[in-house]
């Protein structure tokens, strides 16, 4: 029998206790002596939305198919548990082995919001692995970060030793060899690292030296290690239907998580540029899974798991080229074995209403559209490839259909936005109410039509068409939210709609995290040090420390949030080398600025630089 | 068709609560590809209920689900295999029986069940004879009246009478065979905490680790196992 590492006297006083426990099915709990190689791989939140992430899935599976290695899995205890660990120093442990994450050799750690910042330094810190980088010795794991925040690492710099930019899949294997050979010979943590340094696609925070001008911008940022490359490119995967690891036979979690289905992600990326969604950049271009993968995949993984729902993951679902194939293969496959399909991130149109109907059964629920801007003319500026004709169409199908429930999600505080614009939200959720009553007759309504707009704050985010342009203050946010709200109350029908909006000072810092340089990551330790942690979870973000601390360093939102930023500035990120190029996206924020739409990459190329990498919708019927 | 099946749950599944071995059974049923009978309407879902719910922190080797089956796979044992097959270490499926078909389920019949106590790490006591001579001298006595806190308030019973059998087993271990289920409900773990209290002592509750051994259905004043309800297939 396992021995775990904390006594039933803990675990029977803490929330949720099999959150540390590990032995679900499916998890791979290799004995700790049959390999040379371990890894614990972080999710640095709490288990029950950590183990939704596919990332961390492809990866765990990436590892532990080799032969040499093994991969457990480190997650945040809460709050709960963490007081008690510090209170009795009881060092952080992976959840399979059970074994102390000091005693990896590798540990992972993905960055998936930037709120979770603070989680990672409380990871490192129960587990007894020194904050800075530069203060680890021979005893301690080499500490990898990845994930969507790695696109600017750089506040987070001091606390990783690698940083791996891009797809999992492409080095993986070649950083689990150095470390194996690494470990054999014996040698020195500094020779890996820079063995690390010259494998594509990684990047040693260490070896480069930032410098700023007078102004508080950056100046130069450079390799200091001859091993350190001066660009690092993201590594993708160029050809998606090659041998992948994959979780064809997913952990299956005892507590129920945030997602208690198999997730089936059909493509990569996105091929619409709407200029605030940095996921539509970083991911360029989109590659397609084979239909015959997704196939045999989805019925492995519901066969394995026994999962009662598949969801359909990824961007924009609706784009896959091979979608109604596929669905024509899933529905009838899923209704006889009695099998939800989720398809989140559906285009509103005939093709995705016949197919919710499928899905969705008798009882329809409500159905979505994020039309992200109220005007036409904000849409064409954020270049969102909707109209209002298609958003009207769309819901006049709708309900047609029978659906009566709709929700709208709007942006609100994205560049170039006027008193207009904002206004327009009612008013477009007030049409929409409109054509309901003119489509549906009197007699078969069946109850009130229900319009439900939220609005959530832009961030501006590295690596966009936006990312020079200034974020909105905490006021001017409200400001807007309190516009919106007015406006409803002038709507005809106003008694059909609801708005919702998060008054969240977590945007703020959120904008702080994502452009911000070097110098950020001393604010985040010092408001780690002083007690924040968990600021994800709104009810637990300490936001008046964060700004004292701000303060207290000589950092200012004005710097890094408000101005907006000339077009010819180094920024801290752009030594990465995401494929998409600086010029293509001053090119689009110059055309956002004159409300020109672009279009998407099936439509037009518009030469944005990710053909280089050789694949995907790049080169669609080419061949 | 309905059939009985008996299950352990051990180690680590200790800290599984009630409604998670719930939804474990629905995914290991499937991965077992087992042909079960499903509730009509919108969101149907696969017919079976348990005889009891176990403690957080305890652990069983005598927990009963009874499961609808549209058809049987094969033998009782086939179903055993195929069950573990596709079922984690902790959890095993040791036993199955097809029950007749007016049966009650194993929830409404249960009527006892059998524990074993053994001290936890660092819990034993220092003088193990004085301890079970005291217990003994408390269990012995004609009626042992106590007051136990219910949901809507307290309630006077005897456990003199909930205690069908106890007796000490080699390793200062403890058996009880104990009145459960709806009519009448005894816990371990309680007639500690009285004996406890009867000595004056503190009871602290993590001071025995509880194994389950069996549950009983109840046959004119007799307790039968629950699986003796049905008959391998
Ligand atoms: S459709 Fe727009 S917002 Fe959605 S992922 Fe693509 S680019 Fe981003
Ligand atoms: S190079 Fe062209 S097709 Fe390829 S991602 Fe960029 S815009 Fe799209």
């Amino acid at each position: 029998m396992r021995k775990l590492a904390l006594s039933d006297e803990i675990l029977l006083s803490i929330d949720k206790p099999s959150r540390y426990t590990g032995g679900e099915y499916n998890s791979y709990n290799k004995p700790w002596d049959s390999v040379t190689l371990h890894a614990a791989f972080c999710f640095p939140d709490v288990y029950e939305i950590a183990t939704a992430n596919l990332g961390m899935q492809i990866i765990y599976e990436q590892f532990n198919r080799r032969p040499d290695a093994l991969c457990d899995r480190v997650y945040s205890p809460w709050l709960d548990l963490d007081k008690i660990m510090r209170e009795r120093k009881i060092p952080l442990f992976a959840v399979e082995s059970q074994q102390k994450v000091r005693d990896f050799d590798l540990l992972l750690i993905t960055l998936q919001y930037e709120m979770c910042y603070t989680n990672v330094l409380g990871i490192l810190d129960l587990s007894g692995i020194p904050l800075h980088a530069s203060d680890r010795t021979e005893e301690d794991p080499i500490v990898i970060g990845g994930g969507t925040c790695t696109y600017n690492p750089e506040p987070m710099a001091d606390f990783f030793d690698v940083f791996y930019m891009g797809e999992s899949e492409t080095q993986y294997d070649r950083v689990m060899d150095i470390l194996i050979a690494a470990k054999n010979n014996g040698q020195r943590r500094i020779t890996t690292l820079e063995q690390l340094a010259e494998v594509p696609g990684l990047y040693v925070p260490q070896f480069y030296e930032a410098r700023y001008h007078e102004d508080g911008t950056l100046a130069s940022f450079t390799p200091v290690n001859p091993h350190g490359k001066t660009r690092i490119r993201k590594e993708i995967v160029a050809d998606m239907s090659a041998d992948l690891p994959y979780p064809k036979h997913p952990i299956v979690p005892f507590t129920r998580g945030m997602m208690d289905r198999a997730t089936l992600e059909v493509m990569r990326g996105c091929i619409r540029g709407c200029r605030f969604c940095q996921a539509g950049m970083i991911y360029r271009p989109v590659r397609n899974r084979s239909l015959e993968f997704l196939k045999k995949t989805a019925v492995e993984m519901l066969e394995s798991s026994g999962y009662e729902e598949i969801n359909l993951s990824s961007l924009s679902t609706s784009d896959y080229s091979e979608f109604a194939e596929l669905l024509d293969f899933l529905l009838p496959y899923c209704e006889e074995h009695k099998i939800n399909i989720g398809i989140p991130s559906l285009r509103i149109d005939a093709f995705s209403l016949d197919v919710m109907d499928k899905i969705q059964d008798i009882k329809k629920t409500s159905l979505t559209f994020a039309p992200e801007a109220g005007s036409q003319r904000l849409r064409d500026v954020i270049n969102k490839g909707l109209t209002e004709e298609e958003i009207l169409e769309g819901a006049r199908q709708a309900f047609t259909g029978g659906w009566n429930k709709v929700k709208l999600y709007f942006m609100l505080g994205q560049p170039l936005e006027t008193e207009e614009d904002v206004k327009a939200i009612p008013v477009l959720a007030d049409k929409i109410a409109r054509v309901y009553y003119e489509t549906v007759p009197k007699e078969q309504r069946q109850g009130k039509v229900s319009i439900q707009s939220s609005t959530s704050f832009f961030v501006t985010k590295p690596f966009t068409p936006f990312q020079w342009a200034p974020m909105c203050r905490e006021e001017e946010f409200t400001e807007k939210a309190m516009l919106v709200k007015e406006t409803f109350r002038e709507q005809l029908n106003r008694k059909s709609l609801v708005y919702h909006y998060h008054a969240e000072n977590q945007t703020e810092l959120e904008g702080l995290f994502a452009r911000g340089d070097r110098r950020v990551g001393r604010a985040i330790e010092e408001a780690y040090r002083r007690g924040c942690i968990y600021d994800a979870w709104g009810e637990y973000l300490k936001y008046d420390v964060w700004l004292e601390v701000l303060n207290d360093l000589g950092l200012s939102f004005e710097f890094y949030n408000f101005r907006e930023r000339p077009i010819d500035e180094l920024f801290p990120w752009d030594f990465i080398d995401i494929g998409v190029t600086k010029e293509f996206l001053a090119r689009e924020w110059q055309r956002a600025k004159e409300g020109k739409v672009t279009p998407n990459c099936r439509e037009q190329c518009s030469g944005c630089g990710a053909r280089c990498f050789g694949g995907g919708v790049c080169f669609e019927g080419q061949n | 068709m309905k059939v009985r099946i008996k299950f352990s749950k051990q180690g680590s599944l200790r800290f599984i609560g009630h409604l998670d071995v719930m939804r474990y059974f629905q995914k290991l049923n499937r991965r077992a590809a087992l042909d079960l009978t499903y509730t009509k309407g919108f969101s149907p879902h696969q017919e079976m209920s348990f005889a009891a719910p176990l403690g957080l922190g305890l652990t069983s080797d005598g927990e009963y689900a009874d499961i609808e089956f549209e058809s049987l796979p094969g033998s009782s044992e086939e179903l055993v295999k195929r069950m573990n097959e596709v079922s984690v270490p902790e959890l095993q499926v040791i036993d199955a029986v097809l029950l007749p078909d007016q049966a009650k389920n194993a929830m409404s019949i249960l009527a006892g069940a059998d524990y074993e106590l053994s001290f936890r790490e660092g819990y034993e006591p220092e003088d193990p004879e004085g301890f079970f001579k005291a217990l003994e001298d408390y269990l012995s006595r004609e009626t042992i009246p106590v007051t136990k806190n219910t949901k809507t308030g307290t309630q006077d019973v005897d456990l003199k009478v909930q205690i069908r059998e106890w007796r000490r087993l080699p390793g200062n271990r403890l058996f009880f065979k104990v009145d459960t289920g709806s009519r009448s409900n005894l816990k371990p773990e309680f007639i500690m905490e009285c004996f406890y209290e009867s000595l004056g002592r503190e009871y602290d509750p993590l001071t025995f680790e509880v194994n389950r051994t069996e549950m009983y259905g109840e046959i004119d004043r007799k307790l039968v196992p629950l699986y003796a309800y049905g008959r391998r297939f």
